[in-house]
């Protein structure tokens, strides 16, 4: 049955060419946008967790409470022994300590007082350590425009347009004026080593990256750190593998009784992530629906046309004794035929396209100018296990429901008015 | 004679009703003349009590008129040899070796805690007299740790003056401010000092512990003690100088 409605398909081409067209088309669209809206959504959670979340972050209860302040002065004690900890009992995570600041930039002429001044926003993170691969993992190298990365103590790299706004040159000596954790006054000593542009704007706009050792220390924060990060490999966010993770450190390490025990959050319970996710999710089940809907509507009509162009052929099947049931289900296999065709020729064109842009991007860092969004300039689409059989929801159940409905007009013919019918 | 007697019964009768029901103006002309300094060197210590623990910061300060002063912080050794210096409205922080900067507090760094205390750099340049800056009105008379007080509602005279309003529980014996409560425009609570212990240099009564409070900070507040304090001394002109932070 199915090789002689195959052989019906290629032979008559006049009737299977348009469907499976159709069916290509919005196989091909589904599986990129779902592609593409993944990617994107990842791309999301891929930045958040390098600059900001991790995949799970430790802080003290005290600092988690208080967090969108950056309160250094809650930051976690220990930090080097809980590093030690966190890497011998969960080996399978990278770990890297942190600390976000803030405070003024200042450039001093060459009798010591002030030549230019402005405020920055400041990540303290391993760049010394060669074992560290925080550098890497913010893309530091490829950020570089300028100079070099901090090669030893008291060097940083800052933003491009923060140089250029003030007129720095690379080797040039700033004075960062911050708060220590203990609320005093801090005033330190750098060389402006490189400067970097990441093409996400507030971080191009005023940012400043320097080595833990030296923020700690400059903060008098020794042996302290805001955030302790925790990374799977791959940077692949495992959702359930981090619930697990943080709720057995929590169990093992925090102490409700003290505010500044460690206390562990995932991505998921960060920066609202977990509702964006959640409406990502959504949105792409959303798009899924729209166009199995549109499709069915379109494959419907393409029935509906075929069932017309195929009115006299239906009739002589009929009058030759097949019975309209038969005749109904001939037309549904015949449309779950063209489904899967379309959808597997469709599924590939559109792996196709996602590949492309998983592989390479798209640069759109150009449009981006003047946005404060923390999101990178290049898009990409992102290929999982899924990609690969949901295009066939659409193709095969809108080409399928579409000749259901179409199809109906088979029991609405009169066997007496057949001859009739085709005389004329 | 009978004129000077009479001159005599009146002056005694208007000191008696002072005595009795001074103003306000009167109450804080006698807090001025006890708490603003025209010439001293005195050491204190500073003890923060913050969410994570407590420190003390000791420091030498030279006051020179109501305007001019200059502290050089003495420990903990992270702080040693910081200096900081004020002459009128204008403030320099210095950081010593190997940073080496005189940085301009000014703007809004003013408003920022001094070495992580419950002080601002602005309360530290405080050293006008509250009648030049404050109307005062006298509330009533209340008990402030076992001491009879007069309490008073400052309101500020002027626009630039920090606290737009005070409330000010004066000792009426040694006329010192024993307990303060400072608000902002909108009437919120910003900062409180009590004076928990005081010692006396000739006629002149002074505080020798006081707890600062700063209702907007997480921190536990902080005790400031005076350690030693010199009114008699010739300080050298060129100490309130830029030059003298580096030497």
């Amino acid at each position: 049955m199915i090789h002689f409605l195959l052989k019906g398909l290629l032979r008559d081409r006049h009737r299977s060419l348009f469907p499976i067209l159709i069916v290509i088309g919005g196989t091909m669209i589904t599986v990129f946008t779902y592609c593409y809206l993944l990617g994107f959504g990842d791309d999301m959670i891929v930045n958040n967790a390098k600059m900001d979340t991790g995949h799970v972050k430790i802080m003290s209860r005290a600092y988690h409470e208080l967090v969108s302040q950056i309160p250094n002065d809650l930051a976690l004690g220990n930090s080097g022994e809980l590093l030690g900890i966190l890497k011998q009992e969960y080996p399978g995570m990278d770990w890297a300590a942190r600390i976000k600041f803030g405070g003024l930039l200042d450039f001093p002429d060459e009798e010591g007082e002030t030549r230019a001044q402005g405020p920055v926003f400041g990540i303290a993170l391993d760049m010394l350590n060669p074992e560290s691969a925080e550098a890497e993992r913010m893309n530091l190298d490829g950020a570089l425009i300028r100079g070099n990365l901090p090669q030893s103590q008291g060097e940083i790299i800052i933003s491009e347009e923060f140089a250029q706004n003030l007129d720095v040159a690379i080797g040039d000596m700033a004075t960062l004026i911050t708060s220590t954790a203990n609320g005093s006054m801090a005033i330190h000593n750098f060389i402006v080593s490189g400067t970097i542009r990441f093409g996400v704007g507030p971080l191009d706009q005023n940012a400043i990256f320097a080595d833990i050792s030296d923020i700690q220390y400059a903060l008098d924060m020794e042996n302290s750190a805001a955030e302790i990060l925790g990374f799977f490999q791959n940077m692949i966010y495992r959702e359930a593998e981090a619930e697990i993770i943080a709720e057995n450190f929590n169990g093992r390490f925090s102490d409700l009784s003290d505010e500044f025990s460690p206390y562990m959050v995932t991505l998921r319970s960060q920066n609202s992530l977990g509702e964006l996710l959640d409406m990502m999710d959504q949105r792409i089940y959303m798009t899924v629906f729209i166009f199995i809907f549109i499709m069915s509507i379109i494959l419907w009509n393409t029935g509906l046309m075929s069932g017309i162009r195929r009115y006299g052929e239906v009739g002589v099947r009929l009058a030759i004794g097949e019975s309209k049931r038969e005749v109904y289900m001939s037309l549904i296999y015949e449309s779950i035929l063209t489904g899967i065709i379309g959808s597997i020729a469709g599924t590939m064109i559109g792996l196709g396209f996602a590949f492309y842009l998983q592989e390479t991007g798209w640069d759109i860092s150009g449009m981006m100018k003047g946005s404060n969004m923390l999101m990178s300039g290049v898009l990409r689409a992102k290929i999982t296990p899924t990609a690969f059989y949901i295009g066939f929801l659409p193709g095969v159940a809108a080409t399928m429901f579409g000749s259901m409905i179409s199809g109906i007009g088979i029991f609405k013919r009169q066997t007496s008015q057949l001859f009739k019918e085709l005389e004329t | 004679m009978k004129k000077h007697i009479l001159i005599l019964f009146i002056s005694a009768c208007s000191g008696s009703v002072m005595a009795q029901n001074p103003t306000g103006v009167e109450i804080m002309d006698r807090v001025d003349s006890n708490m603003v300094i025209e010439q001293a060197v005195s050491v204190a210590s500073m003890t923060i009590h913050a969410r994570s623990g407590s420190r003390t910061v000791k420091s030498r300060s030279w006051t020179k008129g109501r305007d001019n002063a200059f502290v050089e912080y003495l420990s903990p050794a992270r702080e040693k040899g910081k200096k900081m210096l004020k002459l009128g409205d204008k403030l320099w922080n210095y950081t010593p070796e190997p940073n080496d900067r005189i940085i301009t507090i000014s703007g809004h760094l003013l408003r920022q805690s001094l070495m992580g205390s419950d002080l601002s750099y602005e309360d530290m340049m405080e050293n006008h007299r509250m009648t030049e800056m404050y109307d005062a009105e006298v509330t009533g008379k209340e008990e402030i740790d076992g001491r009879t007080c007069w309490a008073l509602t400052l309101t500020a005279k002027k626009k630039d003056v920090t606290y737009h309003s005070r409330k000010v529980w004066v000792d009426s014996e040694r006329w010192l401010p024993l307990k303060e409560e400072r608000f902002a425009k909108s009437g919120k609570l910003l900062k409180t000092t009590v004076i928990t212990d005081v010692f006396r240099i000739g006629e002149r009564w002074y505080p020798k512990k006081m707890m600062f409070k700063d209702m907007l900070s997480r921190g536990k507040g902080t005790e400031y003690t005076i350690e030693s304090i010199d009114f008699d001394v010739d300080i050298p002109d060129h100490l309130m100088s830029k030059a003298a932070l580096r030497e």
